[in-house]
């Protein structure tokens, strides 16, 4: 296949956009995994769970997806605490978080999967938007705007998560708590509180990066598995925890995605993250930029 | 010389069980029994890893799936080759794939290995969707020979037989594990590596034995697989149901001993037959889930654990 110049330039700013997408799918994980060191993978079913809602709130109530993922951010956010407070009587106090936590994160993500399937079935559902169908023209370049929105949906999503990390009190503590939970422990505070609350925020997330994987691509229940590879992938890579390396990491892979599926065809992609995350583990596991 | 005995036991139940099908000579038992044998393969396997050393792999389908793909890769170029050899084929490249994704990750923590198995099932998947020479998306077809070729009976009865057969292999394999050094080992790297380690455990080359001997037995229960239901492709080779039924298996069962994946994966084996046919294969995969997260916040010793009191 021959390398053309429109071809590429599309390709990379779809990457683009991609990435910030990811991002947005990410972030959650780079809180729960990169913080609070709690490996939920049943993150991308909450992330499909949230599709379903923005599907329900769009076909059924006729509102705008994003918005309507906004206004769930409240109910995603009590879901996440009641499920890290299982968790953490269950598991994190008993002192064997390991392999039965992850064992029931695993029946989570079954759990959700198969009841949308048993509810919804397996068709692909979508979404209908004002800025689903239209592009916008820069010379030979497009950009669809069902991939401008979710960018900069996650653009703010992300933007806010950072501006509350850095400058409230809690979530300074939730930063305290994956620096250290001992010493924090130590200064009277109690860590298994403030990981619920970050938790909480955690799934939180999925209500929006729900509402724009619904916007940027057909859902059905088990597409939340390709994301898993991409999530880790991407968290890994950008140094488990730190916001400003998931992004870097979510945009480095969509641009390979993207690259791949427009030279290589799109049923190559899957096998792009998974490549990322052994390259990474395998040669430098601590992440791009990684602090240890 | 107790592991001799062992393996004289279980095949004496392996021969009752063989005879009691036979006895009630209804072909529906053997499709049945040889998905519940299945998984005591599978259980048995996932548990050398999962239960002994504590290495969670979600990647059974992806070992599972790679082992029905070399019988039917064999199937296609060199199908003289009798069922057993396919099999001893198909679970060397499952044990070797398996030793290469243990050497780059299980030199970190456990949720790596964890997480790189679970991404491993994704690629192995989009690769096999994507080579036509087994299908690809579409599918392979494999015809079933009618008779069993070493005694009087359908197919079938001689893919329960094998399936049976590969049964008390690994059980007896995993028993004769557990009361060795090398179980000793693996137990120590479950209960803290760092420790291990510093006492002069080898715990890499301990984890990579146990990898690779959970994978090429992975890989040798699948590989009759396409004989069994004369058509595969990827969605269903792949399916993520196997990779939950074998971890929900043990777990239920309880992982610190050989015994409790055979109990886990025979009750939920069974109970999955039964749910299937009188209410239907989603609600019984449901079942799986909801009995696996009671389990492992409930019971965390799974049903061995009771009877240990």
């Amino acid at each position: 296949m021959d390398l053309s110049f429109d071809l590429l330039g599309n390709a990379l700013v779809s990457g683009l956009l991609l990435g910030g997408f990811y991002a947005a799918v990410t972030i959650g994980v780079s809180i729960s995994f990169g913080m609070l060191d709690i490996v939920n993978i049943a993150h991308p079913a909450f992330i499909i769970l949230g599709s379903y809602t923005a599907y329900i709130a769009n076909s059924v109530f006729g509102f705008d997806p994003i918005l309507s993922s906004i206004v769930l951010l409240p109910a995603f956010y009590l879901l996440g605490m009641a499920i890290y407070h299982v968790y953490d009587v269950s598991f994190e106090r008993r002192g064997d978080a390991s392999i039965r936590g992850l064992a029931f994160f695993f029946g989570v993500l079954f759990i959700t999967e198969v009841t949308l399937v048993l509810v919804f079935g397996v068709d692909y559902r979508l979404v209908d938007a004002p800025y689903v169908g239209p592009s916008l023209h820069f010379g030979v370049i497009d950009l669809p705007l069902r991939l401008l929105v979710p960018f900069l949906v996650s653009c703010a999503l992300i933007g806010s998560l950072q501006l509350f990390m850095s400058y409230t009190f809690l979530g300074r503590a939730v930063q305290a708590v994956a620096q250290d939970p001992m010493a924090l422990r130590l200064m009277g505070a109690n860590p298994s509180k403030i990981k619920r609350i970050a938790f909480g925020l955690s799934i939180a997330s999925c209500s929006v990066a729900g509402a724009i994987l619904i916007i940027i691509q057909p859902v059905e229940p088990s597409i939340a598995r390709d994301y898993i590879g991409r999530i880790f992938a991407i968290c890994v890579m950008g140094g488990l925890g730190s916001f400003g390396g998931t992004i870097i990491a979510a945009v480095i892979l969509g641009v390979m995605e993207s690259l791949t599926s427009t030279f290589y065809g799109p049923s190559w992609s899957p096998a792009v993250a998974f490549g990322f995350l052994l390259i990474t583990l395998a040669v430098r596991p601590s992440g791009l930029f990684g602090r240890t | 010389m107790r592991n001799a005995y062992f393996v004289l036991a279980a095949l004496a139940v392996a021969v009752v069980t063989f005879a009691v099908a036979r006895l009630i000579d209804n072909a529906y038992v053997f499709f049945a029994g040889y998905v519940v044998l299945q998984y005591v393969v599978l259980a048995t396997a996932w548990n050398i890893l999962g239960g002994f050393t504590g290495y969670v792999n979600f990647g059974t389908a992806a070992f599972f799936a790679l082992g029905a793909y070399t019988t039917v890769v064999l199937h296609k170029t060199m199908p003289f080759l009798p069922l057993p050899a396919m099999m001893l084929i198909g679970g060397a490249i499952s044990g070797l794939i398996g030793l290469g994704m243990g050497y780059l990750t299980l030199r970190l923590r456990g949720t790596f290995f964890s997480i790189a198995t679970l991404a491993m099932a994704v690629v192995a998947q989009t690769l096999i969707t994507n080579w036509n020479f087994v299908g690809g998306s579409r599918g392979a077809y494999i015809i079933r020979p009618s008779d069993s070729p070493i005694f009087s009976g359908d197919y079938i009865q001689y893919l329960f037989v094998v399936m049976l057969a590969l049964s008390v292999i690994s059980v007896s394999l995993a028993r004769a594990i557990q009361f060795s050094r090398l179980g000793f080992g693996f137990s120590a790297i479950r209960d803290d590596e760092g420790a291990a380690e510093a006492s002069g455990v080898p715990t890499l080359k301990l984890k990579l034995i146990a990898t690779a001997l959970s994978g090429g037995l992975m890989g040798m229960a699948g590989a009759p697989l396409p004989y069994y239901v004369t058509y595969l492709d990827p969605a269903s080779g792949f399916s993520l149901s196997y990779a939950v039924n074998t971890i929900a298996m043990p777990l239920i069962g309880g992982t610190a001993t050989w015994l409790g994946p055979v109990i886990g994966a025979i009750l939920l084996g069974t109970l999955q037959q039964v749910a299937t046919v009188t209410i239907s294969s989603a609600l019984s995969l449901l079942l799986v889930g909801v009995l696996l997260v009671t389990f492992v916040i409930a019971a965390p010793k799974g049903i061995v654990g009771w009877f240990k009191k």
